[in-house]
């Protein structure tokens, strides 16, 4: 940091520097606090599982390096069926979004519709109000859909708020360009699949990611809807290991005791890792969604 | 007699052009009628997953029965709502949903609006995304993982049991088995989840600001690094600052059940157990339909008038709001 400042060309003063100093200080204090609780986890799921449970404190290197969990936590079958489950959750829950998403934002985007301001006040209501958690698993049970996949795909099938961000986005696409494919000859299907999707293309990819996230991460609705363990996405097997430290699907043996801790600590990297790689590629484009949705805000 | 004939002719003069403007109305619904088409699944979408649960919250008024389903079942009036609010429970939820949102506004709103100050004050640019990129992250684990963390952190033999433990003697007890451990844990885990996450919209507010007006300060005395950050980065920021502070106070009587749920236990609930946690238990866990719906429907209501109250207060101050 002080090679930074000096070389800067502007002299600062002294109070100036002392500023700096404190300021730099705080955010790398903040910086640590952030992430030293996954480096613990990290070092907590290599350590040897005696060493570690006699160990307090923090730690600063995995103690006794050790794979012993990692190798409970691979033999295990359920955390691979929940990994299917999940991956076929994020890739058709978020293609059921993007369609849905992108045919309401195109409606609620045109100009001189009759009908759309109903439309639109009929859609925002629901940001609003909601009947509830019970009345919606009623609906669930109603629709025959409990222990289906479906419920995990279509109760949620478009995010209002990312409606707004993706209707923003199109809105903000010059008119002619709608006018002259018009005049072409050209329908709505057409418009918006060879002229809207390409100049938006940026925002469907922040909402990809969006939705994306958002079934990677979901739980509850599985934990309510599902019955079948077949079907389980990775976030309900973690919540029967990590929370409920329900550990019969593990192999464990006699050391049961010792290795559970440690094996909670490799489950948790073993879930978590994929988010965490791609995350600093796609962060750029979390944070532009979110600039969207301030200024609109 | 010539008063009804002007009347006449005024309604006459006044139909044309109705007339005219109707048949543009349905050449417009013509001319994109595909339109019409692509929006059905939407709306059928909205229908069946929005209002038909709407409308299934009227189970609150009845002892419902799944076998006689939503139209067959019982009216029993209020009596839900009266067994809500006479309940021992009532009182207690009011108390830790206010306790654990209000305090989440003391700590966790101010939070991210001095990390953003901070990192706009930062001159290495590189260092400046390192940061923001670090302090993003949590936001993406899940909330089972980031719960599973929390727990296992402060159990017993959990570090941070340890380091307090160390630090101030404290008798080495799982701190999720304390009541009045539960608010703090929350409290500093939301803003260790949200902090970076949350000062993106402030980040986004100060790159708008006009570098002359610095330069104007400098002009007029204000050197200090402090003193600008005071009187220009501070006020420039306030409508952000304040929109968001109203459409926060908006959500004061709503507390999310997941991450509740995922940190509690039995012998905490007298500081843990919010409104939404409860209707969570009481109907899916006992299964009582009904009176966890009159529970939550109470919820909603006043969120929603707290989201009109607070909107309306918005369009007053800010001149934003949300519609």
């Amino acid at each position: 940091m002080s090679k930074q400042v000096t070389s800067n060309k502007i002299k600062h003063s002294m109070g100036d520097r002392i500023f700096d100093f404190i300021n730099v200080f705080l955010l790398v204090l903040l910086v640590v606090a952030c992430f030293y609780p996954f480096y613990y986890v990290i070092c907590a799921s290599f350590s040897k599982a005696s060493l570690f449970m006699s160990h307090s404190g923090i730690l600063l290197k995995p103690i006794g390096l050790s794979t012993a969990a990692y190798k409970k936590v691979f033999e295990n079958s359920s955390i691979w069926t929940g990994y299917i489950n999940t991956i076929y959750y994020v890739v058709g829950g978020t293609a059921i979004n993007i369609a849905m998403t992108v045919i309401g934002a195109y409606f609620l985007s045109r100009k001189n519709i009759p009908g759309k301001g109903i439309i639109t006040v009929f859609i925002m209501f629901t940001m609003y109000f909601s009947g509830g958690m019970i009345p919606a698993f009623l609906n669930i049970q109603s629709l025959g859909l409990y222990d289906t996949r479906a419920a995990l795909l279509l109760p949620g099938a478009i995010n209002t708020f990312n409606l707004i961000i993706m209707r923003t986005a199109m809105a903000s696409v010059d008119d002619s360009m709608e006018e002259s494919a018009r005049l072409d000859g050209a329908n709505h299907i057409t418009i918006l699949v060879k002229i809207m999707l390409p100049l938006t293309k940026a925002t469907v990819a922040v909402l990809v990611l969006y939705y994306g996230v958002s079934h990677w991460n979901s739980w509850f609705p599985a934990m309510i809807y599902l019955e079948d363990r077949a079907k389980e996405p990775l976030q309900l097997f973690l919540r029967q290991v990590l929370i409920m430290n329900d550990m019969s699907d593990m192999n464990i043996g006699e050391d049961q005791e010792l290795i559970s801790e440690t094996i909670k600590y490799a489950t948790i990297i073993v879930s978590t890792v994929p988010i965490l790689c791609l995350y600093p590629f796609l962060q750029k484009y979390f944070t532009k969604g979110m600039m969207i949705g301030a200024i609109k805000g | 007699m010539k008063k009804s004939a002007q009347i006449q002719s005024y309604s006459l003069t006044t139909s044309a052009p109705r007339k005219k403007e109707e048949s543009l109305v349905w050449q417009r619904i013509k001319r994109n009628k595909e339109l019409y088409f692509l929006i059905i699944p939407v709306i059928v979408y909205y229908i069946i997953f929005h209002y038909k649960p709407m409308y299934g919250v009227i189970i609150a008024f009845q002892d419902f029965s799944p076998r006689k389903g939503v139209v067959g079942s019982d009216w029993v009036g209020l009596e839900n709502f009266r067994m809500f609010f006479n309940g021992v429970y009532f009182g207690r939820l009011i108390r830790n949903t206010l306790r654990i949102s209000l305090s989440t506004l003391l700590f966790g709103f101010p939070a991210p609006i001095i990390l953003a100050l901070l990192i706009n004050e930062l001159r290495n640019v590189r260092f400046s995304r390192f940061v923001q990129t670090v302090t993003y992250m949590p936001h993406f684990v899940s909330m089972v993982v980031i719960c599973a963390m929390i727990r296992e952190f402060v159990s017993s033999s959990g570090f941070i049991t340890e380091i307090l433990v160390a630090l101030f003697g404290y008798e080495g007890k799982d701190l999720l088995s304390k009541a009045n451990a539960f608010v703090p844990i929350y409290v500093i885990s939301n803003i260790w989840q949200g902090v970076g996450w949350g000062s993106i919209v402030y980040l986004a507010a100060l790159t708008a600001i006009d570098p002359q007006l610095y330069e104007a300060a400098e002009v007029d005395g204000a050197n200090r690094r402090l003193q600008k950050m005071y009187y220009i980065t501070l006020p420039c920021l306030l409508p952000t600052i304040v929109i968001m502070f109203i459409m926060r106070t908006g959500q004061i009587m709503s507390v999310g059940y997941e991450k509740i749920i995922l940190l509690y236990n039995e012998g905490i609930y007298q500081t843990a157990d919010v409104i939404s946690s409860y209707v969570y238990r009481m109907g899916l866990v006992n299964r009582q339909y009904s009176f966890s719906a009159a529970v939550g429907l109470f919820n909603s209501a006043i969120n929603f008038t707290l989201v009109i109250l607070t909107n309306k207060l918005s369009k007053k101050v800010t001149e934003t709001s949300l519609w």
